[in-house]
Formats: C-alpha cells, structure tokens, sequence
C-alpha cells in the first residue's frame, strides 16, 4: 500500500534515463517538430550547458512568464543576435576557466535571414559553440510568412499562390554550403524523424572543439498544413525524397550521408502538405513545379551520393529501427 | 603622476585596470583608439581579457550582454551609426538588468555623413533604459568610467559613458591615472546574482505578458530612479581614493552669485568657462554640468538652479520638429521651483562646428534682455549658407 503508484511523475523521472533539458507541459502545437528536436538536443547535450534562444516559436512556447520549461541555464535577447549572444557566453566561460558548453538555438528565420549575419561572425571567429538551427521552413512563429528556407513553390502567407504565382519563386537558401564554406570543424543536418542520428550528431559536434553547426528539419503541423500526427511521417519523406539530404561535414568537406536505400517520388511527400497543394491542380504550370521540385530532389541525391547501396543499417529505412530482438541501429 | 596621454588611450588604459573579463567591439570613428588601445594591452599580456572583435555593433552589444549574463564583467564602446545599430540590443540589456559599461564617443549621426562630435547618437538612446553620464574633460571620462562599473554592478543596470568624439577623444593632454590598486579595491570582483549557470538553471529574458509587463517597466524606471544615490555615494567613494569629484549628478560651477545660468553637457563647459575668465566685461553665469542625464536629477537640478533668472540650456542635439531634447527636461523641472528661471533652448557645436569663445556672447545676447524666451533656435547656424525658403 505504501509503495509508490507507477504512474507518479516523480517516480517516472527517476527511471527516465537521460536528462531533460526541456520539459513538457510547454505550449508548443500537437505534433511540434521544433519541440521534438529541442528535447532530443538538450537530452544529448546534457545539463552541462548555457542556451542562447533567438526569437520564435520556441521561445515563445517554452517561457510564458513565469513559467519555463527550461531545466538549462537559458536566455532570450532578440531575434537576429542568438549566435552574438553565445559567442559572448563562451568568451565569458572561457576567461572564467570554466567547461560549460555553449548552445545557441534559432529557427530557420534566426539562421538564414536575420541572424545570419551574427552567425557568420561567431563562425568565422571560432567560438566554441554549437549553433542548431530549426528548421521549419518559414516564419511561423508570425504566422508562417516565407523566409530564405522556405522551399520553392512553398504556399505561405507572404508567398501564396495565386494567378501569376505558384507560392515562393525562390529556392531554398543553400545554408549548408555557407556554412560549410566557414570552414568550420564540423557542420550537419539531421532530421526529427532520425532521433538516434541526431543525437549522435549532437554529441559530435559538442566533442568538437570551435564552431559547430547543426541543421535539424522540423516538421510544423500548422505551417505545413499536415496532421500533428504524421509529423515523423513528413520529415521522414523529406529525407526519403532527396529533398531534405542528412549529411556531415569537417571543415566543409563532406565526411558521411544518410543513403537512401530506395528514393521515393516527391509528390508522396508533397501531398501530405497543404503548403504544396496548388502543385496537384490539373494545370500546367502545377506539373512543371512538381518537376521542378522533383529536379530539385534528384540533383540532391546526385551531388551528395545519397542512393544506398542495398539494405543498410544505417540509411534512411534501416536508421532508427526497431529491430526483432531489441537491437537498434546506429 | 600626470601622464601626456591622448583621451582615447587614457579611456583604454583606464578599462584594462577595471579588468573587464570580456570586450566587445566594432570599430567606428571616433572610437577607435579606444578599442585598438585595449587590442594592443590584450595583445601585451599586460590585461587578461577575451577580446572579441566582432562583425558589427549589433553583435558588439549582443556579445557584451551574452558575456555580462554569463557572469563576466564586460565591456563595448561605440558611436554614432553604430550607437543606433545596438539599439535594439541596447533596449534589451537595461531591460533584462543586466550591468555593463559602454563608452560613447559622441558624434553626429547620418545622413548626410558626419564624423564629427555632437551628442544625437546618446541623446537618440534617452529612453533605452541606459544610466548616461556625459565627461566635461577627459579626467572626468577617466574617472567616470571606474565609477561607471561600479554603479553597473550595484544597480544592475548598463552605464553608457558619454565622451565628446575627437574634442575629448583625440585630445593629448596631462592625466592622472589610478593605480591598479586603487581601482582593484573599488572594483572588487563581481558576481552577477541572475547569471547563467547550471548549477542554478534559470530563464532570462522570457516571454512577459501584459499581466506583469508594467511591473518590469515600474522596477526598471524605479531602479533608474534609485540609482541618483549610487551616482553620487560612487563619486563620493572615488574622491576618497583619488581626490578628485567629477561632479555627482549635476555639478554647479562658475560664479555662484550670477544670476544668468548656464547649463551643458559634456566638453563644451571648458570652452564657456574660458570665454567668461578671458572677458571681464562679459555678464558673470553660473555654469549647471548636467553630468547624469539619465537618470534625471530634477531635485538636484533644482537645487542647482536656485536664485537663477535664466538659464540657458545648451545642447549638442535637437529633435528636429519640436527643438531641443535636454531643454524641455529642464524646463519641466524647474517649473516646480517657486522662483522658477526662465529657460533659453539652444543648440550649437551640430556635426563638429567649432565652438568658439564668441559662443558665450552670443547665447547669453541671444538670452538676456528678451521680452519672452526665445524661441528653441540652431544658435550657430548660418543663414547665408541656406536658400531663403529655409532661414
């Protein structure tokens, strides 16, 4: 009679075996894929750490005064000044003698647009900090308006389509090769939908001494226009295609992908999509951008040797499987 | 010792001794020297410092807010365009309570481009929550700034320190330095209570919503308001060390009988003060050295301005539609006062035009004897030089 229920919380944290840096109970939508990569982030980083946030939904979501689902030393100043902030934590930490590492966390707005020019600085400087970008492909935090990650063809509120448009006329911003262009000892992609490689990668780049940079594709159910419940599903497909490629980078060369072991068509992930909805009119204009998108995912998969070599353990349906036994992969 | 030293390198050397643990920066005429001067000491071993040399002043700021949160006693300085690039990040340091020391080195602001000194760059940051002291001479930057950290520390707020561009900062002139010993006694190290640490996890700068924003704002004004004693009790503490005042909150000088004042901020009191000693002839001021700007010393002010008929408030900036920023201050002030002087508003010294010594004759002509007060007016304007559509 006195032992503990198994379902008190307490009792549950206890035998949770990885720390958490962000806590549930936060006011993120169903299906944040956002949410999800800060929690797999901070749980691989561990409580040894100081988080620069930049503006945006994650901000927003976590930190309603005075609430904070933060269990991480955390701080907010404006949106185009995360990666500043952070170089000026770890000068600090640094002079101190101390070993705490510096995160710096932004949405893609904070990373590609506004905070670029910030991050660029921290890179070029060498800062000892881990700049992960979450990238949901617009500015949703306001509403979900086109920013430099927005996909091309993408509908948002600022790029809808309409009789003269087709959504956003501009490609997706290259922020990989920028950053890799910095030379900076290690630089990645990961996707919510490959939890163990993201780890993985998170632990990497905290290894590595001087800058880091991890670009984390994160489903938005609301910007998106899909189900809070095919959030994995959506990221997974984006992968799948070729049209979100998960890559690793040391000193801008390309050092390790995750193969596709059979690249499926980019219409099975675009429809899922309401953001891409206009591309299944019948009309011709609708197809010639599925093309385009489809030239888009191909030239992916070709400038990065993404296409597996047959079943692997590590590729994109091999990687964070279950496998009969227990035994996981990667 | 007096040392020859040029007010820039004095400002570097005088930082280096308040052993910042970390400087940020972003070079911009005229504040250059100071930040090349501190490089150069970093660069000699001779200040143990982290000294990031960022991309812009927008990270400058963002850099010194990140290293003050994370516990360090941290330092930037700027001017003009690069005053207005921090601004966002300027609002959000004093918001978020977090102390540090800016120097400002006054200069005009764009368009058209002008180097050159005048104080619209301080005066375009009046309401970002920031404590202002502007330095009459450079002794007073000298000094001003080992005050300056002090009262960061103890009000947990940021000090900008207003030193005219070029007139101050560019100036070679004999300085009393303090030793390392001095100011490492009245800068003793810091520990920042709200920093970043994850023995301690905590959230700063989160989302505050209208249930609790104007309590922020109320603790933040009332902070300022309080900090008038920690201005003051720091010039007080400094004196002792070094014999030498700065001047408080607003400082009285010239003659004490006169019942014609003036009142200025920064450099420009040297130049009137000589022009009144120079000329016998010339109506006898009582000089006002509003030394802290924000916050405003009304009570001090006051104090300052008893027994005055008028006073002239003259200023290096205006808010061009309505006339000049400190003038309507000081007039509000006073006007508590059961004598109140009547109050002149001029500018002079815009974008670097020299102040001469006629200056003192021409606002006190311009001031004294007028039926009413005069109009706010661009005291050293030229008409000749504008079409006659703008005189």
């Amino acid at each position: 009679m006195n032992e503990q229920p198994l379902h008190h919380l307490d009792t549950l944290r206890a035998r949770q075996p990885r720390f958490r840096g962000l806590e549930s109970g936060h006011r993120a939508c169903q299906g944040c894929g956002e949410a999800l990569a800060a929690r797999l982030t901070t749980e691989a980083a561990g409580p040894d750490v100081v988080v620069a946030n930049a503006t945006g939904c994650l901000e927003v979501f976590t930190t309603p005064w005075p609430q904070s689902a933060w269990r991480l030393p955390w701080i907010h100043s404006v949106f185009g000044n995360t990666a500043a902030v952070a170089a000026g934590m770890e000068a600090a930490l640094k002079q101190q003698g101390r070993a705490t590492q510096v995160l710096a966390f932004a949405g893609d707005g904070g990373t590609f647009d506004i905070g670029f020019q910030a991050l660029s600085g921290m890179m070029e400087r060498g800062h000892d900090v881990l700049f992960v970008c979450f990238d949901n492909e617009a500015y949703m935090n306001t509403g979900v308006q086109r920013s430099g990650s927005t996909p091309h063809a993408a509908m948002t509120t600022t790029s809808p389509p309409g009789e003269l448009r087709m959504g956003k006329r501009h490609m997706k911003k290259d922020i990989l090769s920028i950053i890799a262009a910095h030379h900076i000892p290690y630089a990645a992609t990961a996707s919510v939908a490959y939890p163990s490689d993201l780890r993985k990668k998170v632990r990497r780049a905290m290894d590595t001494e001087g800058a880091s940079f991890l670009q984390i594709h994160s489903p938005c159910p609301l910007g998106w226009g899909h189900e809070g419940a095919k959030t994995i599903e959506v990221a997974r497909l984006a992968v799948q295609t070729g049209l979100f490629p998960v890559i690793e980078m040391e000193r801008g060369e390309l050092i390790g992908t995750l193969p596709i072991r059979e690249p499926r068509p980019v219409s099975d992930y675009l429809k899922l999509q309401n953001r891409f909805r206009h591309l299944f009119a019948s009309e011709y204009r609708a197809r010639k951008e599925l093309e385009h998108l489809q030239a888009i995912a191909n030239r992916n998969i070709e400038r990065f040797e993404l296409r597996g070599i047959g079943s692997e353990a590590y590729d994109t349906e091999g990687a964070d499987t279950v496998h009969r036994g227990g035994d996981r992969w990667a | 010792m007096a040392l020859a030293l040029e007010g820039s390198q004095a400002l570097a050397r005088t930082v280096a001794l308040c052993r910042p643990q970390v400087v940020a920066a972003y070079p911009i005429t005229p504040q250059t020297h100071i930040v090349e001067g501190i490089a150069k000491l970093v660069a000699d071993g001779q200040l143990a410092c982290e000294m990031v040399s960022v991309e812009s002043e927008h990270s400058a700021a963002s850099v010194a807010l990140g290293a003050a949160a994370a516990g360090s006693r941290a330092y930037t300085a700027s001017a003009s365009q690069g005053i207005l690039l921090m601004a966002e990040v300027l609002f959000d340091i004093s918001g978020l309570r977090i102390p540090l020391v800016m120097t400002c080195a006054n200069r005009a602001l764009s368009g058209p481009l002008n180097i050159w000194n005048d104080q619209q760059d301080s005066m375009s940051m009046r309401d970002s929550g920031w404590i202002q002291l502007y330095c009459a001479t450079n002794q007073e930057a000298v000094d001003t700034t080992v005050q300056a950290f002090r009262i960061a520390e103890r009000c947990e707020l940021p000090v900008m320190v207003c030193v005219d561009g070029f007139t101050l900062t560019h100036t070679l002139e004999p300085l009393e330095l303090p030793s390392a010993e001095q100011v490492d006694a009245f800068l003793p190290a810091y520990t920042f209570r709200h920093g970043l640490d994850p023995s301690d996890p905590r959230s700063l700068g989160t989302l505050v919503g209208p249930e609790h924003f104007s309590e922020v704002r109320h603790a933040h004004h009332q902070a300022m308001m309080s900090a008038q004693t920690a201005i003051e009790q720091a010039d007080a503490d400094w004196a002792d060390v070094v014999g030498r005042h700065c001047g408080g909150l607003v400082e009285s000088r010239g003659d004490p009988e006169a019942r014609l004042g003036i009142l200025t901020l920064g450099s420009v009191l040297g130049t009137l003060e000589d022009a009144m000693d120079s000329d016998p002839e010339l109506p006898r001021a009582r000089f006002i050295k509003l030394r802290s700007f924000r916050p405003f010393p009304a009570d001090a002010l006051r104090k300052a301005c008893e027994g005055l008929d008028h006073l002239i408030v003259l200023e290096r900036a205006l808010s061009p539609g309505a006339g000049g920023i400190v003038g309507p201050e000081v007039q509000t002030a006073v006007i508590e006062m059961a004598e109140p002087p009547r109050v002149h508003n001029y500018a002079a010294g815009l974008g670097g035009r020299d102040l001469s010594l006629d200056l003192y004759s021409r606002i006190v002509q311009a001031a004294v004897g007028a039926e009413r007060p005069r109009e706010f007016a661009i005291i050293d304007a030229d008409p000749e030089l504008l079409p006659e559509s703008d005189r």
